[in-house]
């Protein structure tokens, strides 16, 4: 039996059972990652014996990290030569909730730089394949966690999500990705892209699992002013119910001119689908979806530009060898360490706070969320959760949008609202291209109420086959 | 404006202060690190005050009530809700390249402070009381530096005043002023010389009468009330003498150079600053619950200028002595405990401000770490009153009881330094000055009434202070004439 192609709710099954053993799973882990990251390049940071090491000493699941996930004493570059050989003096929160539940830490997965891309053609290790077609992107920013758990190289792996950066990939790797409601799991220690949008989220290649995983890495953190006192559900028994008589609003917004035929089309399909399986779908508005590209690119960059200040070469990471004096340090430093579009965000960003920029770019994007979120907010009146593609496209070739940072920022477009509002979202298969290329589903719901997405999600995956397709590789 | 006018043209100042304040929290204001003063450089550190990728910042809410506790105290408006702005810029000693501070709505505003100048109130209006936190501190060697991030994370206070003060000696005041309040309320060590409280001064000049305010600039790097008065002096007699010359004054930041009682220009290019301002996503606006400020105001004590009017009512202080009285709440307090133990406030304020004063000054102790015990210092003026020490003895007994902590009762018995009042003893005391000093005895008889003084003081070092003045003097008469 190939353990790593299993869910981790069919690998507690067995090893409950005493069928297996926990080193079991780790090896059939490593000889994956052996025969096809060559190819895949979704691992960043592996250490063989040490992943042994840990299988023997603690018995829980392996699983993944985005590398801007601190883990203590371990590489945590965010993919960027800035960062390169920093290693965190301490665990990032749901590191700890993790390693409290056993569980072994594998390693980190490759990523857009800083989480800046929706391709991880941005990452200083290179570009990230997809398992479905080595010759095209896993989406971004967390295409490496996408990539791993789609090509069975893993289990289970944590992502963030700043503007789709765990649903998008989710979506074009064909695995299910989830988004939690802003606030649900700690951000201490996951380094800043924009703190006000930013959360991690996992890549499962089921909903169970994801339900599973959402339990374990949720919950108040006292080290993060923004994470919310509120209780955490057993989502993976909640979300077994049926879903007769749920109100699902699908937003004319979210099939746009120019979208992918066989895209749009499996998510109409998946909409019938839900209806037969007991869900009331009508079509909504959500008005203010146009601007929601615009604001995002503003908000999310502005945040960047601060919180990639830090890294000025003083403390950790990178520091020139060229540099003369402190200011020709940061200069440099910044210069040599940062990929283009870091420094494309960078600057956006900086002007977009600049004075006399601001209150045109940054506060109006300000003013434009919170009419964005309350188009959310007046839906789920009505609505139990809502219904869209994740993409406009399945996954498209490598280079074919780097030269053109506008149609990058596209790829977004239906992924980008959920965290404007920081409400949950969830990326499944719907559904598969002529070239056999995975389509998502993306379902969004109330905030603090991924029961709700999930529960729609796991009923749709009981009444399909789509999550079960594996790739070829 | 054509050409200045030469001669003796007279200007009017215009000052305004801002005044950093370090508050007395035990650790820091987003993280849990101690702000102990004086620990081995960068041990009292964590991801999170040394700006680590991933750290997030949490607000100690004891610095939000000692922040609030001053805002109150200087009588301000609280915003009801508390947010935090990044100010974003780069310097080795700020490890995010972004302070937090309040910029937008900053935790409180449009406050005054009463100061007094010839004996006349004048209210010097507080624009904003806003916190923040302290950046690291940099260490300059021959060809490096080296940074100490130990203060990095510490409440920060920022008091920015209007330009409301018209002289040096005005933001002397004002700085005295304040400080006695945050004593008195006991948010912070308002130690210039360990940075705990830092003055930056704006400071422009215009012509008498004018409307529009002066070109200012900024003074930086003054290390205690002193020098602010004297840097503000020097640049006012710098832009006098600017515009006399007809140049222009050019807005920038000068840094007061104390050794050579001068301000200098520091680089113009740090001035070009935009600090991008904006909201701090890491930390969530909140309400300033009702009920924690009605407790915060209930923590302030009276404070200075309400106990002033109170001593002087109450306890019939002339307005000095009043004032000199509660400008330390230590003193005022002490003074207080002083009166219930003795009711004669005239007489503990002169001991206060005489021999006390004098003596903490020359130890540089405060009242409370002098630890002279209230009911000895008022023992020992009992035992004056009683006549059973003289004032003269007094006052070396005073410094006896200070250093050994003995009470009055127990040293005037081990030293034998009861008044003389046996007129045998005084006699013969007095029969040997009056052998010894035949010149001055015939002065007096001579007329010159004053060498009477001087033979009593002969007298009463001959008695080691001890004779009883009034008698010395008495028969000392009788026996000269």
């Amino acid at each position: 039996m190939e353990l790593n192609r299993l869910s981790a709710h069919e690998l507690m099954g067995l090893l409950d059972k005493g069928d297996i053993s926990h080193v079991d799973i780790c090896n059939s882990i490593i000889d994956s990652i052996d025969k096809k990251d060559k190819s895949l390049n979704a691992i960043v940071n592996f250490d063989k014996g040490k992943v042994l090491e840990r299988a023997n000493a603690q018995k829980g699941l392996p699983v993944f990290i985005k590398d801007n996930i601190c883990v203590k004493d371990e590489l945590t570059t965010c993919s960027s030569n800035i960062l390169k050989g920093f290693r965190p003096p301490y665990n990032a929160t749901v590191i700890e909730k993790l390693l409290n539940r056993n569980a072994i830490l594998m390693g980190k997965t490759n990523m857009d730089e800083f989480a800046f891309g929706s391709s991880t053609e941005t990452s200083c290790y290179g570009t990230t394949k997809n398992p479905w077609d080595l010759e095209r992107i896993p989406g971004g920013s967390s295409g490496g966690s996408a990539a791993c758990v789609a090509a069975d190289e893993a289990i289970w792996a944590l992502g963030s999500d700043t503007g789709g950066s765990v649903r998008q990939p989710a979506g074009l790797c064909g695995v299910v990705g989830l988004k939690p409601t802003y606030g649900r799991v700690s951000r201490y220690g996951l380094i800043a892209f924009a703190s006000s949008l930013d959360q991690i989220g996992t890549l499962t290649k089921d909903t169970e699992d994801a339900a599973i995983l959402l339990k374990i890495i949720s919950g108040h953190d006292p080290m993060d002013s923004t994470s919310v006192d509120r209780p955490v559900p057993d989502y993976a028994k909640l979300i077994k119910k049926d879903i007769k008589g749920l109100k699902l609003g699908i937003p004319k917004e979210y099939f746009i001119e120019g979208m992918d035929k066989e895209v749009k089309q499996s998510v109409l399909d998946a909409i019938k689908k839900l209806e037969s399986l007991g869900a009331a779908c009508e079509n909504i508005s959500l008005p203010h979806t146009e601007y929601a590209v615009a604001v995002y690119y503003l908000v999310a960059t502005a945040e960047a530009s601060s919180n990639l200040a830090r890294f000025d070469g003083v403390q950790y990471g990178l520091r020139s060898s060229q540099a003369k004096g402190v200011i020709d340090m940061h200069k440099k430093t910044r210069g040599e360490g940062f990929g283009d579009e870091a420094k494309r965000r960078i600057i956006l960003g900086a002007f977009a706070l600049s004075s006399g920029y601001y209150d045109a770019y940054y506060l109006r994007a300000l003013k434009v969320r919170t009419l964005i979120k309350k188009d959310f907010e007046d839906a789920f009146k009505k609505y139990d959760a809502i219904i869209t593609p994740t993409s406009p496209t399945p996954a498209f070739k490598i280079g074919e949008k780097t030269e053109d940072p506008l149609t990058m920022y596209l790829c977004d477009i239906f992924t980008i609202s959920a965290n404007l509002a920081g409400i949950p979202g969830v990326s499944m298969p719907c559904g598969f291209t002529k070239s056999n290329l995975p389509v998502g589903l993306q379902i969004l719901g109330k905030a603090f109420d991924e029961e709700t997405i999930l529960r729609i999600a796991y009923n749709y995956e009981q009444g399909t086959e789509w999550s079960k397709r594996k790739p070829g590789i | 404006m054509e050409q200045e006018e030469a001669g003796d043209m007279t200007y009017e100042t215009v000052i305004g202060l801002e005044v950093h304040l370090q508050l007395k929290t035990k650790s820091k204001v987003f993280c849990g690190c101690s702000t102990n003063f004086g620990a081995e450089p960068n041990t009292q550190v964590c991801p999170v005050c040394l700006g680590f990728p991933g750290s997030l910042p949490v607000l100690n809410r004891d610095a939000l009530q000692l922040a609030a506790k001053v805002a109150i105290a200087l009588d301000c408006k609280i915003a009801p809700k508390i947010r935090f702005d990044r100010k974003n810029y780069f310097y080795p000693d700020l490890p995010k390249a972004y302070q937090i501070s309040q910029f937008g709505h900053p935790l409180s505003h449009h406050g005054y402070l009463p100061i007094f100048i010839d004996g006349k109130e004048k209210r010097i209006n507080i624009t904003r009381v806003h916190l923040e936190e302290d950046t690291g501190k940099l260490f300059h060697e021959k060809d490096h530096s080296l940074i100490d991030f130990n203060r990095s994370g510490t409440p920060l206070l920022e008091i920015v005043s209007e330009p409301d003060m018209s002289s040096p000696d005005e933001a002397h005041a004002y700085l005295t002023a304040l400080k006695s309040i945050l004593e008195y309320i006991d948010v912070s060590d308002c130690s210039m010389e360990e940075g705990s409280l830092r003055c930056d001064a704006n400071i422009s000049i215009r012509k008498q009468g004018a409307k529009e305010l002066g070109t200012k600039t900024e003074i930086k790097n003054m290390n205690s009330f002193k020098a602010v008065r004297a840097a503000l002096q020097y640049e006012i007699d710098r832009q006098v003498d600017m515009l006399e010359s007809g140049q222009r004054i050019v807005q920038e930041t000068r840094l007061y150079d104390a050794a050579k009682d001068i301000t200098e220009s520091m680089r113009s290019k740090e001035e070009a600053h935009d600090y991008r301002y904006f909201p701090e996503p890491d930390l969530v606006p909140f309400d300033f619950e009702k009920k924690l400020l009605e407790e915060i105001k209930k923590q302030i004590p009276e404070l200075p200028e309400p106990r002033k009017n109170r001593f002087i009512k109450d306890y019939k202080l002339s307005d000095y002595d009043a004032a000199i009285m509660v400008s330390e709440k230590g003193i005022a307090d002490y003074f207080e405990e002083c009166v219930k133990a003795y009711n004669k406030p005239k007489i503990i304020a002169n001991w206060l401000m005489g021999d006390v004063s004098a003596y903490m000054k020359e130890q540089g102790l405060t009242i409370n770490e002098l630890g002279l015990k209230v009911e000895h210092l008022t023992g020992m003026l009992r035992m004056i009153d009683a006549a059973t020490i003289t004032g003269k003895v007094a006052k070396t007994l005073l410094n006896n009881i200070i250093k050994t902590g003995t009470s009055p009762e127990a040293l005037v018995k081990e030293k034998g330094l009861e008044q003389i009042s046996d007129t045998g003893e005084i006699e013969k005391a007095i029969d040997s000055v009056i052998l010894e000093n035949q010149k001055m005895v015939s002065d007096f008889k001579g007329g010159r009434d004053n060498a009477i003084m001087a033979l009593m003081g002969k007298v009463m070092a001959k008695t080691k202070g001890k004779a009883n003045p009034k008698k010395v003097n008495e028969i000392l008469r009788r026996k000269l004439t």
